[in-house]
């Protein structure tokens, strides 16, 4: 039995028909296209598959697709605005906090969840906020200063 | 006079950056096939080892929605990259838990699996290896009783009637004299447990057959040509019938090198009347059925003088290599060949054996073989020091290699950094100055490891480029090697622009298509940037040549006075200019009206041509390898004397690279490898119980978080040129986890006195070792491994 779903997907309304028993993350990638959120795990332990769903950070693979009905979800794709970067984003290359990348959406997703509720975090607090995001590359230091120098962009 | 560079040895961020951080970047996985996609699972091997007595598929096969389904019997070739023993499924036998026997691809993933339920196969349980040195020895079962008719490399040296897949032997100077002048012998054994690289990224691979029997694989991979030979080799296709096409990969660190779930996806899909084939491996599989880092026994017997110098060095490697050891044997071979770690030791006898074991599959991870082999021979020093009341760096500086020593192979050292590395980590870790713990239960330690480490790989390993002019003055670099993160993209895009004298923004660098990006033998090895950076720069000489002739010739000049700078061609005779929009595609008109020039495309190649061949029974020979990048780590440590819990404070890296072509992309190799390091020497281990793999999760397989890694890590780049280097660069990625783990180990001695003979560094293991060390009231206390 398919079920009806409506949400709101980077600012857009969405209607999907889906298996119940499919998780968000396969609904944004298989049926809406968004293929920025990367299954790492399945299992919510690596935090690749990271977005927003009314304004939490959550790691899609482990929220069932009818759990989003009537939600609003930001994904890594609808984050920059009219060709705007977020600062996040623009941290991000700037001081270089991705190396393969496949990681990149789910921590720039942490992080602007970290910033919209503490602008201005400690060093402690962006790393507590990430622990939830494995990167296998860089060591996490790199993530870090553009996490706390985009906070202090937004401060600005 | 050496011309001053302009964007080599320059910062620039990742040329992918923006498609990364907007999602836009794809991987395979995200590569859009449609409906007709069909999805594959692997029946895998419950036990292992044992003869398969019958296998039934029909009922599997005859699954509403089942498409193809395949067995060894179908595919029985053997793959390998050093010695071929490896079928793509299992034939007769399996000789791991998860090795491959059936292959299902169906309309989706529910019914590939529910397909596997209904496959029966019968099992006859041999008995298995477990351990390598029973492995090696006489009364063990044989795992691979044909070894002796396996394709083989002819440096690789397989002990035919046992389980020895490779056996390098070093016999140098003479082992009395060096016993004789030591002062003091050690003799221990330390462990290395297997891991896994951990790709956030697990292995995603599709294939496809179309109309003309062509095959092409969309792979996450670091060796699309390799894997394009090997398939193609195993399964009987033409290499022009194989395209392999690797988009962005989300990491390696050697777990995709090579051939490892590629051949069944391929095999699949010549059995899918051309529908396009997807195989996925779930985190599960990723940590025991592709590859993994083998585990290490080493046996360390090491003589010192009083003053510190080493005389003799006995070292025996059992590696773990696993069910099949196509890869690995020649981990086994680099370790021998570096087996002293990077010092001058006159006295050498080693054996470094490649194993067969019913363990899960080793092969080329991040430092291939270095960091194990560095675990046991860093300790050692140290503990030697320390019984001679030595200090250990000065004892490393007495004994490391200087341009001009004599390696372990009878190689003369190339020019190195290596005692500047250990020198300047040791002072910015403020060795031997006092470091207050943060309370009174807490005690800490400074430790220091050094390292040296060669691209292991054939003798002659080949690199070519290409660079296409654009109408518009900008260029496509062509290369066939792959960026999974290191920064390949960057590098190469930063070798072209400085090459051919035009803005970085104006060159574009490709990703790997087999059947339009020049060849590259792997993306392995910390090879890159100097092999396949100088085929870039011949590329880029020869675009500009034709370039300079062209207008050489319209403007009646010799191409040897003019240049190309910042994107336009300069005559330093006539102080003419003109931008390279429009001419490097259309040509030039000379002052007839005539045309002179046309389309240009440089082309490069690079192979190292002077590697020789080292003798069976000794190791010698004039040159081992290409070169050697060396370094050294230093660690401070704090450990919670009540709980055993070791936290890294802070890790310095220096490291020799030649030349840094991107400082700042240097140091994120330093900073990740270091970060790698210390999470193999803290969390990492596959536990493994009669074959079958405990923890195949993140939840009981942890890797470092944010908060584990250490909030200071300092990189010191140090540059002795390489001479045959793109601006003197040697590679920088893979040395940069191997010194970690013996650095933390020796930091956690010096702490609280207690020695970690086994990775990884738990506090169960420091608080068990404090204890009995208490109990032998202030001796030293060594640890077993669990």
């Amino acid at each position: 039995m398919k079920l009806t779903i409506q949400m709101m997907v980077n600012g857009q309304p969405v209607t999907v028909e889906t298996e119940p028993n499919r998780t968000l993350l396969e609904v944004l990638r298989e049926d809406l296209g968004l293929t920025g959120s990367k299954e790492g795990c399945g299992t919510g332990d690596c935090g690749a598959c990271t977005v927003h769903l009314n304004g939490r950070p959550v790691t899609s693979c482990l929220v069932l697709a009818p759990e989003a009905d009537g939600c609003e979800i930001v994904t890594i794709e609808g984050l920059a605005q009219s060709g705007q970067l977020h600062p996040v984003q623009q941290a991000f290359i700037q001081y270089g906090g991705l190396q393969c990348g496949i990681c990149t959406p789910g921590f720039v997703m942490a992080a602007t969840a970290l910033l919209r509720d503490n602008p201005n975090p400690t060093e402690h607090e962006v790393r507590e906020a990430i622990a939830g995001n494995l990167c296998r590359c860089t060591g996490y230091d790199k993530i870090v200063r553009a996490i706390l120098a985009a906070s202090d962009v937004a401060e600005r | 006079m050496k011309k001053k560079t302009t964007i080599v040895g320059k910062d620039f961020p990742r040329v992918e950056s923006r498609a990364k951080v907007t999602g836009a970047a794809q991987y395979v996985d995200d590569i859009q096939f449609g409906p007709n996609l069909l999805h594959a699972r692997l029946l895998r091997s419950p036990i292992p080892h044992g003869l398969i007595k019958r296998l039934d598929t029909s009922k599997a096969a005859a699954l509403p929605g089942v498409r193809v389904v395949v067995t060894g019997k179908d595919y029985p070739g053997l793959t390998g990259l050093y010695l071929s023993d490896r079928p793509i499924f299992a034939v007769d036998r399996v000789r791991f838990v998860g090795e491959p026997v059936v292959g299902v691809a169906a309309e989706t993933e529910e019914i590939a699996e529910q397909a596997l339920d209904l496959i029966e196969v019968e099992y006859e349980p041999l008995p298995g290896v477990f351990d390598p040195e029973y492995g090696a020895g006489p009364d063990a079962p044989l795992i691979h009783p044909d070894l002796a008719n396996y394709a083989v490399a002819p440096f690789v040296f397989p002990q035919a009637g046992s389980n020895v897949s490779n056996h390098f032997k070093v016999r140098k100077g003479n082992m009395d004299e060096g016993w004789a002048q030591a002062d003091l012998i050690y003799e221990h054994t330390y462990r290395v447990p297997h891991v896994q690289h951990v790709p956030l990224e697990t292995h995603v691979d599709v294939a496809q057959m179309d109309g003309n029997g062509k095959i092409t694989l969309w792979a996450s991979s670091q060796s699309p040509f390799a894997q394009r030979n090997l398939i193609a080799k195993a399964l009987g296709i033409s290499h022009g019938m194989l395209r392999v096409i690797t988009p962005y990969v989300g990491g390696g660190f050697g777990a995709k090198a090579g051939v490892s779930v590629e051949g069944a996806c391929v095999a699949l899909a010549m059995k899918a009347k051309g529908r396009p084939v997807k195989l996925c491996m779930s985190r599960k599989e990723e940590f025991y059925t592709t590859f993994v880092r083998q585990g290490l026994i080493a046996k360390i017997k090491m003589g010192m003088t009083n003053e510190g110098r080493i005389t003799a060095m006995q070292n025996t490697y059992y590696w773990d290599g696993g069910a099949y050891t196509e890869y690995g044997v020649n981990i086994t071979r680099a370790a021998g060949y570096s087996s002293t770690g990077p010092y001058n030791v006159p006295n050498v006898h080693a054996d470094s054996l490649c194993v067969y074991t019913n363990h899960p599959i080793g092969g080329a991870m991040r430092g291939f073989g270095m960091p194990e082999i560095h675990w046991a021979i860093e300790q050692h020093i140290d503990r030697m020091a320390q019984q001679l009341q030595l200090d250990p760096v000065q004892v490393r500086l007495t004994n490391c290699l200087r341009g001009g020593d004599v390696t372990v192979t009878g190689m003369v050292m190339h020019p190195t950094g290596l005692a500047e590395c250990i020198q300047k980590a040791a002072d910015a870790i403020g060795w031997g100055k006092p470091s207050r713990p943060s309370a009174p239960h807490k005690r800490r330690g400074k430790g220091i490891a050094a390292m040296w480490k060669a691209p292991a790989m054939p003798p002659n390993p080949g690199s070519s480029a290409t660079i296409r002019m654009n109408e518009d003055g900008t260029c496509s670099v062509g290369i066939g090697g792959v960026d999974m993160g290191q920064g390949t993209l960057t590098i190469a895009a930063q070798l072209a622009a400085e090459g051919l004298g035009v803005p970085i923004e104006w060159v574009r660098v490709n990703t790997v298509d087999t059947d339009y990006s020049p060849y590259e033998w792997q993306t392995v090895a910390s090879r890159l940037t100097w092999s396949m950076g100088n085929a870039i720069l011949n590329a880029a000489r020869e675009a500009k040549q034709q370039i300079l002739e062209a207008v050489a010739d319209a403007w009646n000049e010799k191409p040897d006075d003019m240049d190309i700078i910042e994107g336009k061609v300069v005559s330093y005779a006539t102080e003419r200019e003109m931008s390279l929009k429009n001419i490097a595609v259309y040509g030039i008109q000379k002052p007839d009206g005539t045309w002179v020039g046309g389309p240009v495309v440089g082309k490069g190649k690079f192979m190292p041509t002077y590697v020789t061949p080292l003798d069976k029974e000794t190791g010698q020979g004039p040159r081992a390898v290409v070169h050697f990048t060396t370094g050294a780590q230093a660690v401070e440590v704090e450990v919670d004397t009540e709980t055993g819990e070791v936290q890294v404070l802070r890790i310095v890296a220096a490291f020799d690279v030649g030349h840094a072509i991107n400082p700042d992309m240097v140091r994120t190799q330093m900073e990740g490898g270091a970060v790698q390091g210390m999470s193999t020497a803290m969390l990492e281990q596959i536990i493994l119980k009669e074959g079958k793999p405990l923890n195949p999760t993140f939840t009981d397989y942890r890797i470092a978080t944010a908060v584990d890694a250490p909030p200071d890590i300092e990189t010191i780049i140090v540059e002795v040129p390489q001479d045959d280097g793109p601006f003197g660069a040697r590679g920088i990625g893979e040395h940069a986890m191997v010194p970690t783990a013996p650095a933390i180990a020796n930091a956690v001695r010096a702490a609280v006195g207690v020695e970690i003979d086994s990775m990884p560094i738990t506090s169960e293991k420091v608080w068990l070792a404090m204890q009995s060390s208490d109990r032998a009231s202030g001796s030293k206390a060594v640890v077993s491994p669990l």
